[in-house]
């Protein structure tokens, strides 16, 4: 019994866990510029590196 | 990417003399740049080492790119947000931006400057966002930067960018998210109940499993649901229903008999099954709203365009910059080379070449002098020039334009879509059922009020329309993209429903189903092969068609391209010009049919007349769309004969010759008001109105940037085609759409029995709602394997 206690308590953990980083990367714009995403792959030096605001 | 060519086949195509700009690829003539802009852009890129861009980039012979400014042509300062901090963000515009060697371009050398918090293109909305701390000035050196590359640079009016971000579809995405937590989860747990109610499980453990679910799906259903009873709210206070209603009824009623359930320590509850349903339903509203993004981003470009400053020359010679709004008629602006003239008027001083694309679909530079008239939104390629205002802010042209488009769209969103029509009458047939089952189980079979209303809960959850929901838009959102990589791009997303149904096909005839052509007889041997040497040098559709019938011709070296006028070639014997009338400095009025004029030392002058010809595949577009049932006409503003003569070689038998804006839209709302569904087809600016007034509408990807954003359909290349291509797509959309419905309601009248007798249990529930689900997604995947062959 206390160990079904543990494991839904982690399984709820780990899946808001999941969903509030989904959120985050929601929120920061991640989603915002697909196309750009997949063109900036390709590029092969870090001269555009910078730590965004 | 047919039409792009890499940069390194282009090398391997040019002779080594290149004719092409080095920087913008444009023809140069002997010259490795077309301009001085495109030098000093070329300097700048070469002595930042950022030369790989050069080997990097897909260039598309068919786009011009912007030519190289330079200047302060915007107060920049105006549209810096600073926030507490000190931070100051400006967010601008970028034209000419190609592809992703572009955003690396301008990204590489924003890097280089010191202390700058952000400097990102954001590619899909061709965006720039500049952040940094400090002298609001500093944003004029970084604008002068990036136009330097040869971009060009419209600042955005923040608060107008905010009010105009999509909230709807990422309030649609976040509740997608929380609703698939609580599916995962809730279902895990459901299982292992599930699987205890055979194995002995004790109650005690059951009823502990029933309140984690509670716990976890109840918040969860509350923020999910929250689209769906919104919608069904506003629907219900307008006295309708849609197909939110039953949703709304379904999900809350479930959700309240669960917990009671679960207080009572029941057998079964329900939370899996809510929490699923509103997870497929939301997948649902996602591919919707996808499908109907493209027009409204379309719309807010046009805006966009719209809300520059312009300088304003004052009594005392000096220029004030303000709004377009703040003009008066009378006033005169000031507009220097690269500037988008922000009113209507007539120019007053200055002569240029313009670039009137936006509004008239011209995409060859006009040429304009004092007297000319020019209208808001056209792009000054020369000299500064200043025009007398006559409409400014929103009497202008332009905005005319954008009103007519929101008319359009206001229109459009009356048209009933097949999936409302079904919920029409699904919703008051669920809602009898339930209520039937309800009364039936407690006054007919006498059983205890609560039994009988998790019965009739149990049919409002198998009947919960999740596969409907799935139905249409999963169709949309396949024969979409198929449509799109076949370079046809649907900007609605009713249009599919709408093609579908069109009866009636109206062509515009110059433009659409003609294209220019040589007239044979025009010219000896030897001056055809010199004018069509120079024609080689450019893409002027004149030029082309002068070079297609003159069959091979070698391309002269060293042709200097006039934009808007001609081109030339200097020789040892003089110049030899091949243009316009004016620019081979003749005089006498223009013929009737386009020409060039060729002129060279010793020799007469020569002219090259040309007439419109079918494009060679109409006939065959034409037939094909009348094969599968569709009546074909022509509405032209040419007159009687040429009308008569093409419609007579397309086999068309009803036209209709010189023919206004306004009498194009009374043709179509007469064969409206005839029960007809109109399909237009168009491209120029006096199409506009009707591609807005007919039921569908289309344009190729050359016509007047206003037709495409009213048209429903784009499609690129010379080829009439992809009007057959996307009616025949529609037609079949159409069908898969409606077995997908047939599919769902199928599969309701064969669980409803079910449910009203007692036996669907939660487990069943959710195995029924899945494989319906599952069932309906693979069909629309077939509709696209269909499309492909």
């Amino acid at each position: 019994m206390n160990v079904l206690v543990w494991l839904i308590l982690l399984s709820v953990f780990l899946g808001g866990g999941a969903l509030a980083l989904f959120l985050w990367t929601l929120r920061s714009g991640q989603y915002d510029d697909l196309d750009g995403a997949a063109n900036r792959i390709l590029f092969d030096d870090s001269a555009a590196k910078r730590d965004e605001v | 990417m047919s039409a792009t060519l890499t940069e390194a086949q282009t090398a391997q195509r040019s002779p080594p003399a290149s004719v092409h700009c080095q920087h913008c690829g444009q023809p140069s003539g002997a010259e490795r740049f077309c301009c001085a802009g495109c030098a000093a852009a070329f300097e700048t890129i070469q002595g930042l080492g950022l030369g790989n861009y050069y080997r990097q980039r897909v260039l598309n012979p068919a786009n011009r790119p912007p030519r190289p400014e330079s200047g302060e042509r915007w107060d920049l300062a105006r549209y810096i947000d600073t926030d507490a901090d000190g931070v100051n963000t400006l967010i601008l515009a970028v034209e000419g931006l190609t592809c992703g060697a572009c955003v690396w371009l301008i990204e590489s050398v924003l890097a280089r400057e010191p202390d700058l918090l952000a400097g990102r293109v954001n590619m899909t909305t061709r965006r720039l966002r500049l952040a940094w701390k400090g002298d609001t000035a500093r944003a004029y050196r970084l604008a002068a930067q990036v136009e330097g590359l040869g971009y060009r640079l419209v600042p955005f009016d923040q608060s107008c960018l905010r009010a105009a971000e999509d909230q709807t579809g990422r309030a649609l995405i976040r509740a997608l998210a929380v609703a698939g937590f609580s599916a995962a989860n809730v279902m895990f747990l459901s299982l292992g109940t599930w699987v205890g109610l055979t194995q002995n499980m004790g109650p005690a453990t059951r009823d502990l499993m029933h309140w984690v679910s509670a716990l976890i799906a109840l918040p969860c259903i509350c923020y999910a649901s929250l689209p769906f009873i919104r919608s069904a709210l506003a629907a219900l206070s307008r006295g309708r229903t849609n197909m939110d209603v039953p949703i709304s009824v379904g999900v809350t009623l479930v959700s309240v008999m669960s917990l009671i359930e679960t207080m009572r320590g029941g057998l079964h509850t329900y939370f899996d099954s809510a929490s699923t349903l509103l997870f497929f339903l939301l997948i649902g509203r996602v591919l919707d709203h996808r499908a109907r993004g493209k027009a409204r981003e379309t719309a807010q470009e046009l805006l966009m365009l719209r809300a520059g400053d312009v300088s304003v020359l004052q009594a005392d010679g000096s220029t004030r910059r303000c709004r377009q709004e703040a003009v008066a008629p009378g006033d005169l602006v000031l507009t220097g080379m690269g500037e988008r003239i922000g009113v209507d008027g007539t120019v007053a001083r200055g002569e240029t070449s313009l670039d009137a694309s936006l509004v008239t679909g011209e995409s060859l530079p006009q040429p304009a002098a004092p007297g000319t008239l020019v209208f808001a939104g056209t792009l000054n390629l020369g000299d500064a020039i200043t025009v007398r205002a006559t409409a400014t802010g929103n009497t202008t042209l332009l905005a005319e334009c954008v009103r007519l488009i929101e008319a359009a769209e206001a229109a459009r969103g009356r048209f009933v879509v097949l999936a409302d029509r079904v919920a029409r009458a699904y919703t008051p047939a669920v809602h009898v059922a339930a209520l039937a089952t309800f009364l039936a189980w407690y006054l007919a079979l006498g059983r205890p009020a609560m039994d009988s209303l998790i019965t009739a809960a149990a049919v409002l959850i198998v009947t919960c329309p999740c596969a409907l929901a799935l139905a249409v838009p999963t169709v949309q959102v396949v024969v979409t993209s198929r449509l799109f990589r076949q370079g046809i791009l649907l900007k609605s997303g009713t249009a599919l429903e709408r093609l579908a149904n069109a009866t009636t096909v109206v062509f515009d005839k110059t433009g659409t189903l003609t294209e220019p052509v040589l007239l044979a007889d025009s010219s000896d041997a030897q001056a055809l092969a010199i004018a069509a040497g120079l024609a080689a040098n450019s893409r002027h559709p004149l030029c082309r068609a002068l070079l297609a019938g003159s069959g091979a011709a070698p391309q002269l070296p060293g042709v200097i391209e006039h934009p808007g006028l001609g081109l030339s070639l200097l020789r040892d014997g003089g110049e030899i010009r091949l243009g316009s009338r004016r620019f081979c400095g003749l005089t006498g009025s223009a013929a009737a049919g386009p020409e060039l004029w060729l002129v060279r030392p010793g020799a007469a002058p020569l002219c090259f007349a040309f007439q419109e010809r079918l494009r060679p595949d109409a006939a065959a577009t034409v037939r094909a769309v009348r094969a599968i049932g569709i009546d074909v006409l022509i509405a032209s503003g040419d007159a009687a004969p040429a009308v008569q003569q093409a419609a007579e070689s397309l086999g068309i038998a009803v036209w209709h010759a010189q023919q206004t804006p306004a009498s194009k839209v009374a043709l179509i709302e007469s064969l409206r008001a005839q029960g007809k569904r109109v399909f237009m087809v168009g491209d120029g600016l006096n199409d506009g109105p009707c591609l807005a007034a007919a039921d569908v509408s289309a344009s190729p990807s050359t016509a007047a940037d206003i037709s495409q954003t009213v048209a429903d359909v784009v499609f690129q290349g010379a080829s009439l085609r992809p009007v057959l291509t996307v009616l025949r797509a529609a037609r079949r959309a159409r069908a898969a759409m409606r077995q997908n419905i047939g599919l769902s309601i199928g599969y309701n009248l064969l669980v409803v029995p079910l449910a009203v007798a007692g036996y669907v249990t939660p487990w069943i529930a959710a195995i029924a709602m899945s494989s319906s689900s599952l069932l309906v997604l693979g069909n629309a995947f077939r509709a696209q394997g269909k499309l492909r062959s």
